[in-house]
């Protein structure tokens, strides 16, 4: 166990300090979602009432799409100069690179969020009526279902021809379930209509299936031919 | 076919009857063949022989289509992969770090928690290990040695080294020649693909020849072996 722990905070480490050296994929997600939030609010003008009930949906299409665009340069650090197979030499354990990569994503994601998050307030007028707080646990949980999955497909479309074109291809689908309930959780806390606990809890299992299943197939992944 | 006798040493790497295909295309057609510790082996060839696809067998990064590789009395490699270093034609590092933040990173992969020896393994390349310049910015053969430096860091017993001379300078390829005889003398069992076999004419123990996907020669002698 201590060996997944020291080789993923190795692993996870050394991404932050390359990203934080590039800037590609922080850069990329964030004038995405930019673009987005500024094309959607020239697009429509809703009312309060309107946006409460729409931003749900705007909120996560926009990073879905933006952590997309991080997703794919996740694994492209590791084919220049064949590095993963340094990786796959080594003793370490496939599941640490994974949980690496998983963490390193979701940091990012969370950065991306933490910007935006402010620029959809202002420009969709929002105020959540509902218990503000569990946007924090939709935000944490329904991030963590959109990295896994995509850093999972991500990987095995590395070694793909067309792997831009092939991660949204395998990850929207499997998204579905989480989308749906992410979107459903943050329009039920904004508009303070119904409950969000029946999606909050459906994401959590949507995300510990997801978790194990991953982790569990991640070696054939990673030392596929 | 001129066979090098090792009836004395017991063999450190057996392989048997080793096929790798690629599709239609045959890389390994059947090679069988017997190594021993403390050699340092010189692998030549024409392009498309199958050097490197023996290499990346014996490093457990291709899986055989058939036949099997006994390394160290194993067929389990992953088991063995802790006495085995792997150099590769790319440099297997990151071009944006500096080459102690690369060794000191594939150091972890292995346990290995001591600057100190990451330092001392750079030192004994012959690079500087207080560079601060990112590994995209060394010259080919510095990149290299860095490349050499990352597969001994955790002191394998076995070393695969792919190309190491490469567009490596004559000055540095004497060295890099010098320090793998050093390596081999201290126990290692060394595995060079190459195409400048002449490098290693007064360093090899062993030519071993391939044509076509399997072994067709193995001489003491470079003459004997190098392809023209």
């Amino acid at each position: 166990m201590s060996a997944i722990t020291n080789v993923a905070r190795a692993s996870l480490s050394k991404d932050l300090r390359l990203e934080w050296r590039s800037k590609d994929a922080i850069n990329s997600m964030l004038f995405f979602a930019l673009l987005v939030v500024v094309i959607f609010s020239f697009s429509f003008d809703p009312t309060a009432e309107e946006s409460r009930r729409i931003a749900g949906g705007l909120v996560w299409v926009a990073f879905l799409f933006a952590a997309v665009v991080a997703l794919n340069q996740t694994w492209a650090r590791e084919l220049r100069n064949q590095v993963l197979d340094a990786y796959r030499v080594s003793p370490a354990p496939a599941n640490a690179l994974f949980l690496a990569k998983a963490f390193g994503n979701f940091i990012f994601v969370i950065v991306l969020e933490t910007f935006m998050t402010p620029l959809f307030i202002v420009f969709y007028n929002l105020r959540a009526l509902g218990p503000a707080y569990q946007l924090l646990i939709v935000s944490a949980l329904g991030t963590w279902a959109l990295v896994v999955n995509g850093t999972f497909f991500a990987a095995m479309s590395l070694r793909t021809r067309s792997r831009e074109i092939m991660l949204p291809l395998l990850l929207f689908p499997i998204s579905i379930p989480a989308l749906l309930a992410t979107v459903e959780a943050t329009t039920a806390i904004l508009t303070g209509d119904f409950s969000a606990k029946f999606w909050i809890v459906l994401l959590a299992a949507y995300n510990v299936v997801f978790t194990t299943a991953c982790l569990l197939l991640f070696d054939t992944v990673l030392n596929a031919e | 076919m001129n066979h090098v006798s090792h009836a004395a040493a017991t063999p450190i790497i057996v392989i048997h009857d080793l096929v790798k295909q690629f599709g239609r295309f045959a890389a390994l057609r059947g090679v069988s063949a017997e190594f021993v510790s403390g050699r340092l082996y010189a692998i030549v060839g024409e392009n498309g022989a199958g050097k490197t696809t023996l290499l990346r067998s014996l490093a457990g990064l291709t899986r055989p289509t058939r036949g099997t590789i006994s390394m160290l009395g194993t067929t389990d490699l992953r088991s063995v992969c802790r006495q085995v270093g792997y150099m590769a034609h790319p440099s297997l590092l990151y071009d944006e770090m500096a080459g102690m933040e690369n060794l000191r990173y594939f150091a972890r992969l292995y346990g290995i928690q001591d600057d100190e020896r990451c330092a001392a393994t750079i030192t004994a390349v012959g690079l500087d290990p207080t560079l601060t310049r990112p590994v995209g910015q060394y010259s080919q053969g510095m990149r290299q040695r860095m490349s050499l430096a990352r597969a001994m860091i955790h002191d394998p017993r076995i070393l695969l080294l792919d190309e190491p001379f490469s567009n490596v300078d004559a000055h540095s390829a004497r060295q890099m020649t010098h320090l793998l005889k050093q390596l081999r003398d201290a126990g290692k069992t060394i595995f060079v693909v190459t195409h400048q076999a002449s490098q290693l004419e007064h360093a090899a123990d062993e030519f071993v020849q391939m044509e076509a996907g399997l072994i067709t020669r193995r001489t003491r002698e470079l003459m004997m072996a190098e392809t023209p």
